[in-house]
């Protein structure tokens, strides 16, 4: 096989891998889009909030310690202890259901009826709140993130390729393990949503507000658990992201590498997301090793977008979106 | 009425800083992607002028003052704070962004402000016969590139003939600063260049690496900011890239570019062009004057790292070109084109930075009209992660002016040219 084809091989894998990266980030959108309409612009900002509270418990960091130190002239900074990955984990996830919480409590419950761009903006005004927020609680510099996950080349996959094809193709540990948790992440919503009770008040909420409303399901409720829901998304997120660059408020610009994977993959689907994911990963990282050295490279970023935009003029709902139809 | 607007005017002439002080803005970005590096800068320099006015009273009686405008490392943001902030009787900018100083050249020319650019900016604003009113001692990111080749150079006997060297940058005009340099290198040395963008900010980068992994280049130079180095050392110490072939410029070479990797950062290399860590003599005073009396900036647990070293280093050589115009002019509260004079006239040598509680952490370097870059020169510091100390492993390597010279004039004269600026120092 000539080096060119296992090369292609190569980033093809690579770029699934990091395709469902994206889609990790993809899918918290996805949850809240589906169950109110609303396009979450906070989503990237949630998964740097979740990360940064994460960092934080484990590391036993005192949050707002600088504002403390300063008001009471303290020299506060840590707790002393170190706590277990899981155990942080677990913090977190609650922190982003009290989170959820005050959101539904402080900002939807008062702009429910009111027009999807109103949300949107008010989406905007949570994002910059959250990142005002994340580093007054847990500080603006760069925090190692580190839950025991594997990094690096995959070495068995390495040597089983070598010995197939005389060359070593290269996946990443992380993003193995970054397959394997979307995929049982997308199993746990599949099952929550068509076999409990909740699950089914959300795709009822999904499907018609008025009509779910009508039947006693508490909107209220609903929006609380998808919002907890893909705060926890996004701290799966967070963490996978993290675990590659470090905690640091770039983490909150991974929004962007998901929004090519909805537009393709549709607002409204899991499988979509995924799905989207792959193509948008596998597509770019192809046509920047074809075409990257002929055109000086760097194409990823605005590739994804021509990617998505080609498939919106003939899909505009994207592959797995619904498609509207709209009678007069 | 009245009571009120008496008022008023009241806390406003509290809220405002004395008129009689020196007033050097600090254009800083302690928010965004770029927090983690712009903020143990901005406290450095905050700290340093701190401890002239809590331990000398100010420089030459005249205290000086930090208002700081944040710039998110935005170019936009960063003109507006250089507006905002000039009627204050600023008398110098430094905005630690590339993209800014490009901005705002025409502006302080135009203002008579001096805009000091330590170890960033246009490269070519070296030669002050174009760029009056621009100072980017003690080295740029030309000298940085040549000080690169020249210990590879040093480590393969003199000859990199045949070797391939990758460039790694950020896709922007910082990124892109020392492609011509390294060219004009490559086609001296023969050596061949590769070149690799990466797109801002960065956090994804497996597209490059991969082609690194295939290219197998002997050696990678990088010259990168905020999350683009971390990515990138994680990423080389995944495909197994040897660390201590990995050598960033010094933006790409703070402890925030390593500590996320781990162990796997360990035996990174990158430039220095100043010391760093806290065996220096004047943090003594700074204990004594700002950390113990709680006049820290920021959050005060940025010292000795790095970034808190250069953003101290920037603000030392600033109060020197101060001291340096209050000499020329003869009064204590010089205004900005005095400080200009006094940047053209500084000259730091060993002596002075030993005097100052800083021995051999910089180079000596003297301004004149014509030369506004210095020397150039740089040392090699490596990461050790088991210790998480950087250290020098070379003396001040010296850049191949043979090779900087004709470009920083060619590429000056061309500005000049497009800007009708006729030559000075004639």
């Amino acid at each position: 096989m000539s080096d060119q084809i296992l090369f292609a091989m190569e980033v093809t894998l690579n770029g699934l891998m990091a395709g469902v990266m994206y889609s990790l980030v993809a899918l918290g959108f996805v949850l809240i889009f589906k169950a109110s309409g609303i396009f979450n612009y906070a989503q990237g900002v949630l998964a740097l909030f979740a990360a940064l509270t994460l960092v934080g418990f484990q590391n036993g960091q005192v949050p707002f310690a600088h504002l403390i130190n300063a008001i009471f002239g303290t020299n506060l900074h840590h707790f002393g202890w170190h706590l277990p990955a899981v155990v942080a984990i677990i913090l977190t996830a609650a922190v982003m259901v009290l989170l959820a919480m005050i959101v539904e409590k402080f900002v939807l419950q008062h702009l429910v009826n009111q027009a999807p761009i109103i949300l949107f903006m008010a989406t905007i005004g949570l994002a910059y709140f959250l990142e005002g927020l994340g580093d007054i609680m847990w500080g603006a510099d760069i925090k190692k993130l580190d839950v025991g996950l594997p990094q690096g080349a995959n070495e068995a996959f390495e040597a089983v390729t070598d010995s197939v094809f005389g060359f070593g193709l290269y996946i990443d540990n992380l993003d193995i393990v970054a397959t394997v948790v979307a995929a049982l992440l997308v199993l746990s919503l599949t099952l929550f949503s068509q076999y409990t009770k909740y699950g089914r008040a959300l795709r009822a909420v999904a499907d018609d507000h008025q009509a779910a409303l009508s039947v006693g399901i508490s909107l209220r409720f609903i929006w609380v658990l998808v919002w907890s829901i893909a705060g926890i998304v996004a701290l799966v997120a967070g963490i996978m992201w993290g675990s590659k660059s470090g905690v640091q408020f770039s983490l909150s610009l991974i929004a962007l590498k998901a929004l090519p994977v909805l537009m393709l993959g549709g607002f409204t689907s899991i499988p979509g997301a995924i799905v989207g994911g792959l193509i948008i990963g596998m597509g770019e990282k192809l046509f920047e090793f074809f075409a990257g050295p002929l055109i000086g490279g760097a194409t990823e970023n605005w590739f994804a977008y021509v990617l998505a935009l080609l498939f919106l003029v003939f899909r505009p709902q994207g592959l797995f979106g619904e498609k509207i139809i709209e009678r007069v | 009425m009245r009571k009120t607007m008496t008022a008023l005017a009241l806390a406003m002439a509290t809220a405002t800083p004395a008129m009689a002080e020196l007033v050097v803005p600090n254009l800083s970005y302690r928010t965004g992607p770029f927090a983690a590096g712009g903020i143990p800068y901005a406290d450095g320099f905050n700290d340093y002028f701190t401890l002239l006015n809590e331990r000398d009273g100010g420089i030459g009686g005249e205290k000086v003052a930090t208002p700081e405008c944040e710039t998110a490392y935005n170019t936009e943001k960063g003109v507006e704070c250089y507006e905002a902030t000039k009627g204050s009787g600023a008398l110098v900018y430094n905005p630690l962004s590339t993209g800014i100083t490009y901005q705002l050249i025409p502006k302080v020319t135009a203002d008579n402000i001096p805009l000091y650019t330590p170890g960033y900016g246009r490269t070519s604003a070296a030669n002050g016969k174009v760029f009056s009113n621009v100072f980017n001692y003690p080295a740029n990111y030309w000298d940085a590139a040549s000080v690169a080749i020249k210990y590879l150079l040093d480590e393969n006997g003199g000859d990199l003939e045949g070797k391939k060297i990758a460039l790694v940058y950020h896709n922007s005009a910082y990124g892109k600063e020392p492609i011509p340099t390294l060219s004009a290198l490559a086609a001296k040395h023969g050596f061949e260049l590769v070149e690799i963008p990466v797109d801002s900010p960065g956090q994804e980068q497996k597209s490059q690496w991969l082609q690194i992994r295939r290219d197998k280049p002997d050696y990678v130079l990088m010259w990168g900011w905020g999350v683009m180095n971390a990515v990138a050392i994680q990423e080389a110490a995944n495909i197994r890239f040897p660390m201590e072939n990995f050598i960033g410029v010094w933006w790409s070479g703070s402890e925030n570019d390593v500590l996320p990797a781990g162990d796997g950062a360990n035996g990174y290399k990158s430039l220095a062009m100043h010391g760093t860590g806290m065996d220096y003599p004047v943090y003594a005073d700074l204990k004594q004057y700002v950390y113990d009396a709680g006049k820290s900036s920021g959050a005060g647990d940025q010292v000795g790292s790095v970034l808190y070293s250069r953003g101290m280093y920037a603000a030392l050589v600033i109060s020197e070109a101060i001291r340096k115009a209050q000499e020329l002019s003869g009064h204590a509260a010089i205004n900005a084109a005095e400080l200009r004079d006094g940047f053209e006239a500084l000259e730091i040598t060993e002596a002075r930075m030993a005097e100052l509680g800083l021995p051999n952490f910089g180079q000596p370097f003297a301004s004149s009209c014509e030369d506004h870059g210095g020397p150039g020169a740089a040392m090699i510091q490596q990461w050790d992660a088991s210790a998480k100390t950087w250290s020098l492993i070379t003396g001040f390597i010296a850049p191949d002016d043979e090779v900087l010279t004709p470009l920083v004039m060619g590429d000056s004269a061309a500005f000049a040219a497009e800007n009708n600026i006729a030559e000075r120092c004639n």
